[in-house]
Formats: structure tokens, C-alpha cells, sequence
């Protein structure tokens, strides 16, 4: 069979699971009175549609931001515009002012399913084929693979299509960018990283690496000449496409100021309900919340974050590669996710995605991680009634990879990416040859955590003192994992060229 | 599962004992007892040649032993199987999402019988009719509801309740659903043996290029099934599994339990009976008579007592099991008078696209333009229309009405040649497949009040052929996709549109794609009318569920889009039916003509 067919073949496979997991409930159904995700998406229609641009953002007697006011960018809110154009013209009761509030039913779940699966069709699929194209240097069955495994990425279908959101689009115009970026089309990458952080502002954790990679691009063209001419155009790329998107916003300094305080809301605290982060899994010994105060709190986020990602940042920067720029997106969302303020369990999927991208590279440790990524949003998905389609979309993701890429068949040192490091190692350490041992066991425990965790979460009840347990022992058991994965992908990309280096020596 | 080896084989084993070194893939060495007959003499000549000893297929690879990047990419060459689990994982975890879809009122039939069957006593579970659904399938079926309901109760006893009709849920549900996946390792296991029986001299370099790997997922996959069984409700999965284990069966020339799987299969579900002359015409000629003459005609001396006593009695047997218990309560007349509802009319409320459709959709315009030119006279026509809705008995307007006893006349005379053609020219147990889609085809052509489901009937048999030959891939093609469509009024909720949209073009790309590129080094597998006739099932879909409710026609004749989907397809599957025929009358022709 060509490729094509194939292509086509896991792309409607891809879109069949993403459908059949939309079937089933999402967050807040018929939980009044503040219901969910879903409502809350619902509501942006309601109020991009009734309320003229500049109240969008603003507390009013039409605009409750209590109730899921508009806490994303300006392109959200666009976007939510159309598809509140789109269920005005089928039943105008979906996004009537104020009494559309809470708005259920089956055929408006429908409408809702539907604009996801649109978004994600026109934006994220279509990238994903076009990146696994792209890849190089391997056989055209695998680009299949990757792309089939890149597709059934459970977490981001479970949150899409369960939940409820667009991550899809965010992430969709993220990937346009890392292959613009990746096939020299800096500005249009740069443009379609733009509309990605225009969508989410949680898009930032992505933004330092592809800073860093055009700046060294710019760098390596030398600022003298070329260089200097590339970095203005993309500074006016930026600029441009960042006006376009906030023109409706610039008349007036306040009403700028209000977005931005909307888009971040200092004052919710260091992190929100539990999320496998290094500050939630502190904080069950100590109580940082409560001990120390909120500057204080951000600059010690904020240093962390900085600290954990300065030295992959300066490695790319100095010596851009489109392979270093993949795994230093891993690293920084990952320590973004990790130390940063203010961070959703959501937010892993911005991890996710470029883990999703090195998976042909280190299949095994990729795959290890998006279990792990998606094990660490359980607490929300058993909330919102998920569970069989998470266990489901877990087990077929696993079998696809290890069908693709045999599992522990790629678990050498070579295979991990660790040559080098190991390498480096065994000069001050000659014995130490058991690197890919350890990593199977520690991969075998964490997996056999995960399971047991997941079992006793969905079996019992937890003790009445500690109504939180699972959840709390989910977040610290993924949290763990995260550090581990944080120290690998650093390693990773440290020793990266060293490795490359002896590789010209020997040539 | 080791006691497999056919006595033919074991033969071949004899003749070079260096064979059974490697059973590891058993496929192969099956393959070789079923075609052992065809091929010893290259195979001897290799074994004393002595290279590929392990593998009767010269140039058939071990697993695992073939180095193209693809096939390493793909990472199936792990282990020889490994990539069937992986298919059969892969759809049934598609079975469990497929979960909280729309479930038909036959969901509530089965749990009206696991109520029966579990309350009442045996003498009365063909007189219960609390519900209007009453039992009416034969008594292993009622034995298999009886087995589960011991297991429901520890879901829900309330579902066990014979009053609580409409009774739902979501532990119902779970367990109905869970009942249908589990059965269905039955059904896995049987495409398990049939991909051994299959020839595998087409052996492509690449792994998804092999007759058994796109046999596999033609079977597994099968978008019918897996529609019919997993959104719709019912529980073909593991009667399919049963006729193709008994069709694997008799491929590996065990035909006494093949026998016996096909008895007992028609004792779960009678509607099997119509390719039930096939298997007798072919046991009675292939295995009662042990030889034949030169000509290919049958030798009357070569008749073995032995093996017909046996068959009649694992007949015997099966049935005293299952009807036993109601001749001795003297219910026999009541249970067939369940098992064959002849009160229903012709056609099913949706006309299964077969000749009767057409009949009927050319009474209904001979109907209309008499009406127009002046011809009939509007007083005289009777008022039940074909296509109002409900499950009556109708009259044709301008052509004669059919009545039950004339549709069985032309099941018979449209099986009557295939069976003909299976006791003249037997051509092995692929005669037989052959033989056993015709009389799957006719009677789905001509029955009276056929569902459209039972085209799986035919569909699924005739994978195993389209591996083969080129001409049977083509009619496979025609086949699967018109009928295939054709099960798409089975759901008509709006969340489910895109579900059989996807799976239906998954299903149909995929065995296009692949049947193309197994038999690329052939003729092109369509020519341009039967590309055209396809192609036209997209427009038709697009009109009949996208447009036409936006029309002012939808109140007015809401009928047309079956009418339309039901006509368009019998057009199809009559077109495939008449191909098949032909293929097999002038192979039998043929071979006659060639022995004179």
C-alpha cells in the first residue's frame, strides 16, 4: 500500500477515537451552578457575541467575570466569536445573554463536540501529518508510526474530547511553528507561534526555546550581515502579528492592562487544586501557601524556573540545532510546568507535545513519559466521569508504540541517547555500564505505581481525615517521575554535542 | 490446539521428518497440510536440496528473519503473532469506546430473554410474551442467555426482571456491551485459524503485504460487525466466529467437528439454515465419498458408512441437546412457530437492498407513472404502502404480490445451480467457501423479510476468498462496500453519523487499498462502471443524509432516502451475486469441458 492510504488510514483512525471519546461526559455536566470547562466555553460565545469587544474583559452587570470571565487572549475570544456565530444561526438559546447560562443538552453537546473536532482537523492534524513528513532520515512506515502514535496521544484526546477544550488549536499552531521553524521558514514559524501564544497564554513555556533558536540562527548567520536583517524580520513578524491580534484591545492603555491582568491572575495563588508540580508535592510537608508571602512566592517560582532552564536555553542558543531545539522545548515547558506560578494540571500537555515530536527519536522514554503525563491528570478525569475512555485510549496508545517501537528492545545507551554521558561518566566511574538496567527497572516500578494507584483511586473510598489522599499521592508520584524526566532530557541535551563532536573526531 | 496436525499432514512429516523442526509458526506448517496436495513436488525437491528445511515455503521468510527497513520499522517481526494481538487489542479496545453509543431496541430483546431465561422454567420460555419481544431464536441461544444472566445478576437483578420492560442502566449496559466484546474472543480465535488455512504464496516482502496480515484485518476490522455488534446490539461476533471455525475446520480437512461447530451454530441461530446445503452437499460428496473418478465425477463405490454414521449422529447428537427438552414437553410446534414468523411481511420496514427491493421500487413506479398517464385508477390501489414504516404485510400495486412460499421457490432455484456445480465438480474445501457465499447471497437475494444484516453472512465468508483471486477481490470489493453501506440506516442518531462515516471509509479504504496492492502485479481490480458505481455512493450519502432533511420533501416522502440507499445498493449486491455466479458456473464449465 502507498503511504498515503496509510496516512489516511491512521488519520481517520485517529479522528474515530477522537469521536467515540467525545461521546461521553465532560467537565461540570449538570453540575450546577458553576459547572465546567464546557460552560465556561459555552459563556465566552455568549459574551463575545453579545457584548461589544471592549466589555469582554471587563466586570460589568452583563459580564460576571466571577462566573468564567475571559481569562485567555484575544484569539480565544475571536474564536469563540465564530463559533457563537456558527450556533446563532442553528438555535440562537445556546448564546442568548444571561439566560443561556448553564445551557445542556444533546444536541448542543453536539454543536460543542464538533467545533473541537473542526479545530482539530483544520489545525493540529494537519500538522502533525506535515511534521511526520518532514522527519528525516527514516523509513516512510515509520512516519506512519509516529504519526499514528502522535495521534492517539491519549492525554490530549481525554482533555480535548472529554473535558473540554481547544488545547488542539493552541498546540496545533504551536507544531506549525516548531516545523517552520525546523525547515528554515523562520518567519512563518515565528507567525504561527505567535497566533499559538495569542490563543493560550500558558504558550510562554514554549516561547523561551524558540527565542533562543532564532536568536542563534541569527547568531550563526552573523550579526554583521544576514543575521542581523533575519533577526529584524522576525522581530516585525512578532510585532506585526501581535497587533493584529490586540488592535481591537490598543486604543486605550487600560483596557490593554485590564487583558493582561486578566491573563495573569497573580492573585490565585501559587497553584490551583492539586497538580503534579514540585510546589503541590512541597507543599504536603510544608505549607508554603501559608508561610511565606506572594512576592515572595513569585520570585522564588520564577528564579527556580529561570535557574532549572538557563543552561539548555544558553546550549541552544549557542549552538542552534532543529534536534536541540526539539528536546530544549521538553526541557523548559517541563520546567516551566514544574516551578512556575500558578500551573493546571492541564498544562502537561504543553509538555506533551514536543515529547510527542523526539518520540521516533527516544521511543522509550518518550512513551514513558506521555503515560506518566496522562497517569498525572487522573484526578480530573475521574472527576468528570472519564475513566473507561482514559483506560481505553492508555491501553491502545501503549500497544500502538510498543507495536512501532519496540519497547524494551530500544533501551540501550545508545538508543537513550546517553552514550555520551555515560561515556563521561566512566572516567571517574569505570563500573558504570548498568545505566539501561536501571532504567528498566525504574520504568517497570513507575508503570506498576501507576497501575496500582489507578486501581485503588478508582476502588476505594479514601479515609474521611484525608478526603484528598489519591489525588495528593497521584500528583507527588507523577511529580517524582517529572523531576526524573527533567534531569534525563537535561542530561540529554548537555552532552548532546559532545557526543556529536567525537562523532566528527572519529571521522 | 496441538492436536491440530491433520492426518495428511503427519503423512508429509513422514516423508521428511526434518519438517516438524520448526512448528513455531504454525501457520505455516498448516498451510502446507492443506495444500499438500498442490505442491509436493517442489517441496520435496527443496527438502533434498536441502536448503529452507524449516519452511515448506521456499520463499516464504521466517518471521522476524525478514531484514527490510519496513518491516523492522514496523516492529512486527518482534515475533510471529505479535502483530495479530496487536490487531485484535487494537479493535477490541475500538469495541469499549464504542461503549456509550446508541444501542438499538435489540438491546432490550436480550435483556427481555436474559429475564426469561433466568425466571422461567424451561417449558415456558417459548410461551413467555410479557414483552412484544418475545423469544424467538433456537435454544442454544436461549441456554447462552440463560449462562449469562447468572452472570448479570451480580450486575444488575434488576435487570433480571421480566416486568421491568425498557429496563436501563449503566450496569446494564456495561454488562450487555462487556458480554458482546468478551464472546467475540470466539470470533478472534476463528480468524486466528482461518489465516492458516489461507494460501500464502502471494507472500509480499512486506509484512502488511501478506494475504493472512490483510486477511486479519478484514475480518477483525469488519466495519458490519463491528456496527452491528457494538453499536446496534447483537451478538453475531461469536456465531461468525463459529462459522468460520467450522469453515477453518473443514480447510483442515477435521470435518466431523466441523460438522459438529455448524450444527451447533444452527442451533443458536437459525438463520444459518440458508448455507446449510452447502455444507451437506459438500460433507456428503467430499467426505462420505472418499474418492472420485478421473473425470471429477463421483464414485459410487467409494461411499464410507463409517463416516456418514458419524456425521448423522454428531447431527443427531446436537440436536436431541438442544430441541430434546421441548419434544419431550411436546412444545416443538410452538418453538418453530417462534423460530419462523411468517406473519412478518416481504420486506423489513428499510428494504434490505435485495431483488425483492428492486421488484418492489419498480411496482412502486410503474405505481406512480400509471397514476400520472391515467392508466390505474387511484381507488382501486391499496393503502399500505411498502414503505411506511412498520413491519406489516403489504401488497404490490401494479405487480403480482410475493407471497412466502414463492420467495422460498426462488431461494431454491438460486441455490439449486451452486449446489449443483459443488456435487459435479467438488474443487476442495475453496469450492465449498465458493459455494457457501451463493447460498449466502441467494437467499439473502430472495428470502422473505430479510434483514439487512444478513449480509455479513455473505460478506464475511468471502474474505477468505478475496485473499486468493483477483476476480473474487473485485467482487469482495463490490460486495463489502454496497453492503456495508447498505447498514447504514441502522443508525440514524445524529451522534453516530460520524462514527459510521469514519469507519465505513476506514474499512473501505483499507480493504481497497490493500486488495489493490496484493494483486497489483493483476488487472485493475475495478473497471470504470464499477469505479463510477462506488464512487456514486459518496453523492448518495452527501443527498440522503445531508440535504434531503433541509428540503421540503422530508414530510411530504420522508421514505425516499431509504428507498433511495436500499435501490442504489441492491443495484450493487445484485451486480455481485450474478458476478460471483458466473465465476463459478464457467469454472465449472470450464474444468467439464477441458475433462471431455
Amino acid at each position: 500500500m502507498e503511504s498515503w492510504t496509510w496516512m489516511t488510514v491512521v488519520v481517520l483512525l485517529g479522528l474515530t477515537v477522537r469521536w467515540t471519546v467525545s461521546l461521553n461526559s465532560y467537565s461540570g455536566a449538570g453540575k450546577p451552578p458553576m459547572f465546567g470547562d464546557y460552560e465556561a466555553q459555552r459563556h465566552w460565545q455568549e459574551i463575545t457575541l453579545n457584548l461589544p469587544v471592549k466589555q469582554w474583559y471587563f466586570n460589568s452587570s452583563d459580564n460576571n467575570l466571577q462566573y468564567w470571565g475571559l481569562d485567555y487572549p484575544p484569539l480565544t475570544a475571536y474564536h469563540s466569536l465564530l463559533c457563537a456565530y456558527v450556533a446563532k444561526f442553528i438555535n440562537p438559546d445556546w448564546v442568548a445573554l444571561h439566560t443561556s447560562r448553564g445551557y445542556e443538552s444533546q444536541a448542543h453537546k453536539l454543536f460543542m463536540r464538533t467545533t473541537v473536532l473542526a479545530a482539530d482537523l483544520l489545525i493540529y492534524i494537519p500538522a502533525v501529518l506535515l511534521y511526520c513528513y518532514s522527519l528525516k532520515e527514516i523509513s516512510p512506515k515509520r512516519k506512519i508510526a509516529s504519526a499514528l502514535c502522535i495521534l492517539l496521544y491519549p492525554g490530549l484526546i481525554l482533555i480535548d474530547y472529554g473535558h473540554f477544550q481547544y488545547n488542539s488549536v493552541s498546540l496545533g499552531f504551536a507544531l506549525w511553528g516548531v516545523l517552520g521553524v525546523s525547515c528554515d521558514w523562520d518567519l512563518l514559524g515565528s507567525l504561527a507561534f505567535c497566533l499559538a501564544l495569542n490563543y493560550k497564554q500558558m504558550e510562554l513555556y514554549h516561547s523561551l526555546p524558540f527565542f533562543c533558536f532564532l536568536l542563534g540562527k541569527c547568531f550563526k548567520k552573523g550579526l554583521r550581515g544576514k543575521g542581523s536583517a533575519l533577526f529584524i524580520r522576525i522581530a516585525c513578524t512578532v510585532v506585526a502579528s501581535f497587533l493584529l491580534c490586540w488592535l481591537p484591545f490598543l486604543t486605550e492603555r487600560e483596557h490593554a492592562l485590564q487583558v493582561v491582568r486578566r491573563l495573569f491572575p497573580v492573585d490565585r495563588g501559587l497553584f490551583e487544586d492539586k497538580v503534579a508540580n514540585i510546589w503541590c508535592s512541597l507543599n504536603v510537608f510544608l505549607k508554603i501557601k501559608d508561610i511565606l508571602p506572594r512576592h515572595i512566592q513569585i520570585a522564588i517560582s520564577f528564579c527556580f524556573t529561570f535557574l532549572s532552564l538557563l543552561p539548555a536555553c544558553i546550549k541552544l542558543t549557542v549552538q542552534p540545532s532543529a534536534k536541540g531545539f526539539r528536546f530544549t522545548l521538553v526541557s523548559c515547558a517541563l520546567s516551566f510546568f514544574l516551578f512556575s506560578f500558578q500551573v493546571h494540571e492541564k498544562s502537561i500537555l504543553l509538555v506533551s507535545l514536543p515529547v510527542c515530536l523526539v518520540l521516533t527519536e527516544i521511543p522509550f522514554m518518550s512513551t514513558w513519559f506521555l503515560l506518566v503525563s496522562t497517569f498525572s491528570m487522573l484526578p480530573l478525569l475521574l472527576k468528570d466521569q472519564l475513566l473507561l475512555p482514559s483506560v481505553v485510549t492508555v491501553m491502545a496508545f501503549l500497544i500502538a508504540c510498543s507495536t512501532f517501537f519496540p519497547m524494551f528492545e530500544n533501551t540501550s545507551e545508545e538508543q537513550l541517547q546517553l552514550k555520551s554521558f555515560a561515556v563521561s561518566v566512566r572516567r571517574h566511574l569505570p563500573g558504570f555500564t548498568f545505566l539501561p538496567r536501571i532504567i528498566q527497572c525504574l520504568f517497570l516500578s513507575s508503570v506498576i505505581t501507576m497501575i496500582l494507584l489507578t486501581i485503588l483511586s478508582v476502588t476505594l473510598d479514601p479515609p474521611q481525615k484525608l478526603p484528598d489522599l489519591f489525588s495528593v499521592l497521584i500528583c507527588f508520584v507523577s511529580c517524582v517521575n517529572f523531576v526524573f524526566f527533567l534531569v534525563y532530557f537535561n542530561i540529554v541535551i548537555m552532552w548532546d554535542s559532545k557526543n556529536g563532536r567525537n562523532r566528527k573526531k572519529i571521522d | 490446539m496441538n492436536g491440530w496436525r491433520a492426518p495428511q499432514e503427519l503423512a508429509q512429516a513422514q516423508i521428511s521428518p526434518l519438517c516438524l523442526g520448526d512448528y513455531g509458526d504454525r501457520a505455516r506448517g498448516l498451510n502446507a497440510g492443506a495444500l499438500s496436495s498442490q505442491r509436493p513436488s517442489s517441496w520435496r525437491m527443496r527438502t533434498a536440496h536441502g536448503h529452507r528445511l524449516y519452511s515448506p515455503y521456499p520463499h516464504a521468510q521466517r518471521p522476524g528473519s525478514d531484514g527490510t527497513p519496513g518491516m523492522a520499522a514496523f516492529g512486527l517481526a518482534a515475533g510471529s503473532g505479535h502483530w495479530f494481538s496487536a490487531l485484535a487489542l487494537g479493535v477490541t479496545l475500538l469495541k469499549c469506546l464504542l461503549i456509550p453509543t446508541y444501542h438499538s431496541t435489540d438491546f432490550e430483546v436480550h435483556r427481555n430473554w436474559l429475564a426469561i431465561t433466568h425466571n422461567l422454567p424451561i417449558s415456558q420460555w417459548y410461551y413467555e410474551a410479557t414483552s412484544e419481544w418475545t423469544l424467538d431464536y433456537p435454544p442454544f441461544f436461549a441456554w447462552f442467555e440463560y449462562a449469562l444472566s447468572h452472570i448479570a445478576k451480580y450486575f444488575d437483578q434488576e435487570m433480571l426482571d421480566i416486568h421491568n420492560l425498557n429496563y436501563y442502566s449503566s450496569r446494564t449496559l456495561l454488562f450487555q456491551r462487556f458480554s458482546v466484546i468478551l464472546t467475540d474472543a470466539l470470533f478472534v480465535y476463528a480468524v486466528h485459524e482461518c489465516c492458516k488455512c489461507i494460501d500464502g504464496k502471494r507472500t509480499g516482502k512486506d509484512l502488511t503485504e501478506k494475504p493472512k496480515f490483510v486477511l486479519s484485518v478484514l475480518l477483525l476490522w469488519n466495519f458490519g460487525l463491528l456496527i452491528v455488534d457494538h453499536i446496534h446490539f447483537q451478538y453475531n461476533g461469536f456465531l461468525s466466529g463459529l462459522l468460520l471455525l467450522s469453515i477453518a475446520r473443514l480447510f483442515q480437512k477435521r470435518h466431523i467437528e466441523g460438522a459438529f461447530l455448524f450444527a451447533v451454530l444452527l442451533h443458536f441461530k437459525h438463520i444459518y439454515l440458508y448455507v446449510a446445503p452447502a455444507y451437506g452437499i459438500y460433507l456428503l460428496r467430499s467426505y462420505c465419498f472418499t474418492a472420485s473418478k478421473p473425470d471429477g465425477s463421483v464414485r459410487w463405490d467409494s461411499f464410507s458408512i463409517v463416516r456418514v454414521t458419524a456425521l448423522a449422529l454428531i447431527v443427531f447428537l446436537v440436536s436431541a441437546l438442544s430441541l430434546g427438552p421441548f419434544l419431550a414437553l411436546n412444545q416443538l410446534p410452538q418453538v418453530f412457530s417462534r423460530l419462523f414468523p411468517f406473519k412478518r411481511g416481504l420486506c423489513h420496514a428499510y428494504w434490505a437492498p435485495n431483488f425483492w427491493a428492486l421488484y418492489s421500487a419498480l411496482d412502486k413506479a410503474l405505481c406512480v407513472t400509471g397514476l400520472e398517464l391515467k392508466l390505474l385508477d387511484p381507488s382501486q390501489i391499496p393503502r399500505a404502502s411498502m414503505t411506511s414504516g412498520l413491519v406489516q404485510q403489504s401488497q404490490h400495486t401494479v405487480l403480482p404480490s410475493v407471497s412466502p412460499s414463492a420467495t422460498l421457490i426462488c431461494t431454491l432455484i438460486a441455490i439449486l445451480p451452486s449446489v449443483f456445480c459443488l456435487w459435479f465438480k467438488p474443487q476442495g474445501p475453496r469450492g465449498f467457501l465458493r459455494c457457501l457465499v451463493l447460498c449466502a447471497l441467494s437467499s439473502f437475494m430472495f428470502g422473505w423479510h430479510v434483514h439487512e444484516k444478513a449480509i455479513l453472512l455473505a460478506i464475511l465468508p468471502m474474505s477468505l476468498l478475496a485473499v486468493e483471486k483477483a476476480g473474487d477481490a473485485t467482487i469482495f470489493l463490490i460486495l463489502t462496500t454496497t453492503g456495508h453501506y447498505s447498514l447504514f440506516p441502522l443508525l440514524f442518531t445524529a451522534p453516530e453519523l460520524p462514527i459510521k462515516i469514519l469507519l465505513m471509509s476506514l474499512f473501505t479504504v483499507y480493504s481497497i487499498s490493500s486488495l489493490r496492492t496484493l494483486f497489483r502485479k493483476e488487472k485493475p481490480l475495478f473497471n470504470w462502471m464499477e469505479t463510477l458505481y462506488l464512487l456514486g455512493l459518496g453523492p448518495l450519502e452527501v443527498c440522503c443524509e445531508f440535504l434531503f432533511p433541509f428540503t421540503s420533501w422530508k414530510l411530504k416522502y420522508p421514505f425516499i432516502p431509504l428507498l433511495l440507499t436500499s435501490v442504489y445498493c441492491a443495484v450493487g449486491i445484485t451486480y455481485a451475486w450474478i458476478r460471483l455466479y458466473a465465476s463459478v458456473l464457467t469454472g465449472c464449465l470450464v474444468s467439464k469441458t477441458k475433462k471431455h
